[in-house]
């Protein structure tokens, strides 16, 4: 009925495997086996691999093959530049000062360092760049607007509203039409300049210009020599009361050479010396008096 | 005696760290098969455990996780024959278990059937020290014992306190904390053969185990079988093995009388085997299969198909009738009983309140025991099997495996021995000091 020789295996374990699968069972070894066991033989390949400078260069060499020929498909190659929003002088100067070279791959322009160096120049008051479609670098240019010449003494300055340095100007007559302003530190007080001016109204024609005192005060320069010495505070408001008073008496009419509002509750009228000499003389005093200057 | 009161102190600590482990394997070496189970103890059960004896005596803390059985091999009359074979069963088991478990276990409490338990009974007194009794009192009692000659090459292996008397009182189960003036305690100490004993620790030993307990399995048969009622009104547990019959009297919920017959199941495989000339392993198979004790004129038809393969037409056909298998089969199971009535006979079994006896072991389970054993050894027979434990398998809970569980249950909760108390403090050797103290006079 039954094979003759059967072999029987013995069902017992072998001494070797009942104690591997006891090694198995016992927890701080599975966790070693199953975890830090691969987790160092990983660190270990890492730490041979990379052991050797050799190979340390030769993979950072192979990244960045890779990665300049990636930078320097076509898609992000940057072929020309166009320049809106600015006079041709200035897209000139522009041009001339980046001198980028093109074609340039679009990750090797700095747009914002690009950026910074455009808005460095006076005539511009912002930049906006960006590489749009079609490999061109758009340069969106918003240029200073002159408001004011300024004279120095090394010669005529435009400025923009805030004061800021816009361009050289050589001849006056080329922009007749901005109000003047000089002396020193004028470029700061812009703003109270200009607020000045809007406040002229029926003395605008008049207007010479503005000369800044001291750094502190305005001047307000009439032709016939004339000349409103403003405080340091509040101005517009002591022009307005000039302008006032030459409605009503016409003030400026007379021959007189300053009015001087630099104390608010005390105007001081300089007369021309003839006039003082004929006022003098009406009022039967010496030609010469002691009346201040 | 120091020695082995030393030894098993030792196994006790070892328990005790298994149970702080938390894992500890049960090992029940028989002649027949190798049982071990893996308990995982998980601080006390639900019920708690508020007195010596909790509700459920601790068997609510531990749960089986794996559970093993294989063909013991080596084995004989519960003692270890051939010392590598049965390396290899208890390896095998042990592995098993531990793969359903899904745990390493390193502790191990053993039990086995053999070794030529002897009971005694001890006696032992001392005076009361302060009045109200200390476990110092409790251990200077247990020590006073007067130990009989229990023969060469012998070690106790249990040693229960099972009564105490204090003044003239007697029956008390636990002294301590009473009031008296002389202390008396009565103990049940069980020796077996050193040699054997030995032998089942090298080999547990030898597969990478520690031992944290041993027990006799007539011991913890009866503590899985028999019922609460049943251990404190008096009862026989009768154990019946493959290569040995262990016998185990219970009374006041403590053992009394351990005492084994090296009979048992495997006599009658062999029997059938002699008798019908068949294998051992066929003998095996038509003793569980078609095996009883009481034969009926049914089992004069029915026919039973011996097989065989020795290729001979004749021999390879034969087939008896259940009839000749229960005669052959009956006079050996009537020996055993038979032997086990002379021995619980010798013990005075008689003479105790009630005489239950139960019969669990794979022995057990020949069809028809219960009433031919009722024949032998009087009225009150019934068939026992162990307890049910948290987590045992359906295949683990057949009256074979009452040596297990009992085992569980000693680990789980085990009960008082001498060993338990420390050593009286005017017990420690004295030579020591006295020689430490000499050396210093020679030497200064």
């Amino acid at each position: 009925m039954q094979p003759v020789n059967v072999f029987r295996r013995d069902p017992a374990p072998s001494r070797m495997a009942y104690r591997m699968q006891r090694l198995w069972l016992t927890p701080l070894f599975r966790v070693f086996l199953r975890h830090i066991l691969p987790a160092l033989i990983v660190v270990l390949v890492f730490a041979v691999y990379f052991g050797s400078a050799q190979r340390r260069a030769a993979l950072v060499t192979q990244f960045d093959t890779l990665r300049t020929e990636i930078e320097h498909r076509p898609e992000f190659m940057v072929s020309m530049m166009s320049i809106e929003g600015a006079s041709p002088a200035l897209g000139d100067a522009v041009r001339a000062m980046l001198a980028i070279k093109f074609p340039q791959s679009s990750f090797d322009i700095d747009l914002e360092a690009t950026r910074a160096k455009i808005e460095a120049l006076d005539a511009v008051a912002s930049a906006d760049l960006r590489v749009v479609p079609g490999g061109v670098l758009q340069v969106t240019i918003r240029e200073r607007e002159a408001a004011m010449v300024w004279r120095t003494r090394d010669g005529l300055v435009l400025l923009d509203p805030t004061g800021h340095r816009v361009a050289e100007l050589t001849d006056r007559a080329a922009r007749a039409e901005l109000p003047l302003i000089a002396g020193d530190g004028a470029d700061q007080a812009v703003p109270e300049a200009q607020a000045i001016l809007a406040a002229a109204g029926p003395l605008a024609t008049r207007i010479r210009g503005l000369v800044r005192i001291g750094d502190r005060r305005w001047d307000v320069m009439l032709d016939r020599d004339q000349t409103i010495l403003l405080p340091e505070t509040d101005p517009v408001t002591a022009f307005e009361r000039v302008i006032a008073l030459d409605q009503s008496q016409g003030l400026l009419a007379h021959d007189i050479v300053a009015v001087d509002m630099r104390l608010p509750d005390r105007p001081v009228l300089r007369l021309s010396a003839d006039a003082f000499a004929a006022r003098q003389k009406a009022f039967g005093l010496k030609p010469t008096g002691a009346v201040s200057k | 005696m120091t020695d082995l009161y030393q030894s098993q102190r030792a196994m006790r600590n070892m328990r005790r760290a298994a149970m702080q482990r938390g894992v500890i394997a049960i090992l029940d070496i028989g002649t027949f098969k190798i049982a071990c189970l893996v308990l995982r103890f998980d601080g006390p059960g639900r019920l708690g455990e508020q007195d010596s004896v909790g509700p459920m005596a601790g068997q609510s803390s531990f749960r089986v996780i794996g559970a093993a059985t294989t063909r013991s091999r080596g084995v004989r009359f519960g003692e270890i024959d051939a010392m590598p074979e049965t390396e290899r069963a208890v390896r095998t088991a042990v592995q098993a278990a531990q793969k359903m478990a899904n745990v390493r276990v390193d502790h191990v409490i053993a039990c086995f059937a053999g070794a030529r338990p002897r009971s005694y009974g001890l006696v032992g007194e001392c005076q009361v020290q302060d009045r109200v009794v200390s476990e110092q009192d409790v251990a200077r009692a247990l020590s006073a014992c007067d130990v009989p000659d229990i023969g060469e090459g012998r070690e106790v292996l249990h040693a229960h306190p099972v009564n105490f008397a204090l003044d003239y009182r007697t029956g008390l189960g636990d002294p301590r904390g009473q009031v008296g003036a002389r202390l008396a305690c009565d103990m049940h100490m069980l020796s077996v053969d050193a040699a054997a004993v030995q032998t089942l620790l090298l080999c547990i030993n030898r597969c990478d185990l520690e031992v944290a307990g041993i027990a006799s399995s007539a011991y913890v048969g009866g503590i899985a079988s028999l019922v609460e009622d049943e251990q404190e009104l008096g009862a026989a547990c009768i154990d019946m093995g493959g290569g040995s019959t262990g016998l185990s009297v219970f009374i006041k919920k403590h053992m009394i009388y351990a005492e084994s017959v090296r009979i048992g199941g495997d006599h009658v495989t062999s029997d059938i085997s002699k008798g019908l000339q068949v294998p051992l392993s066929t003998a095996e198979r038509i003793k569980t299969r078609h095996g009883g004790v009481h034969a009926t004129g049914m089992d004069d038809r029915e026919m039973i198909e011996i097989g065989g393969d020795s290729g001979d037409w004749d021999k390879d056909r034969r087939s008896v009738s259940r009839a000749e298998l229960i005669g052959i089969m009956r006079p050996r199971v009537e020996e055993i009983l038979e032997e086990v009535r002379a021995q619980l006979d010798a013990a005075g079994f008689d003479s105790l309140p009630s005489q239950q006896i139960v019969l669990t072991g794979g022995g057990s389970q020949i069809p028809g025991l219960d009433g031919l054993a009722a024949k032998i050894l009087g009225q009150r027979v019934r068939l026992g099997r162990p307890l049910r434990v948290q987590g045992l398998p359906q295949a683990a809970t057949g009256p074979a495996f009452s040596g297990a569980v009992g085992l569980c249950l000693f680990a789980a909760h085990p009960q008082d021995e001498w060993w338990d108390f420390d050593i009286p403090a005017d017990r420690y050797p004295a030579r020591s000091l006295k020689r430490a103290v000499k050396w210093f006079k020679d030497n200064w």
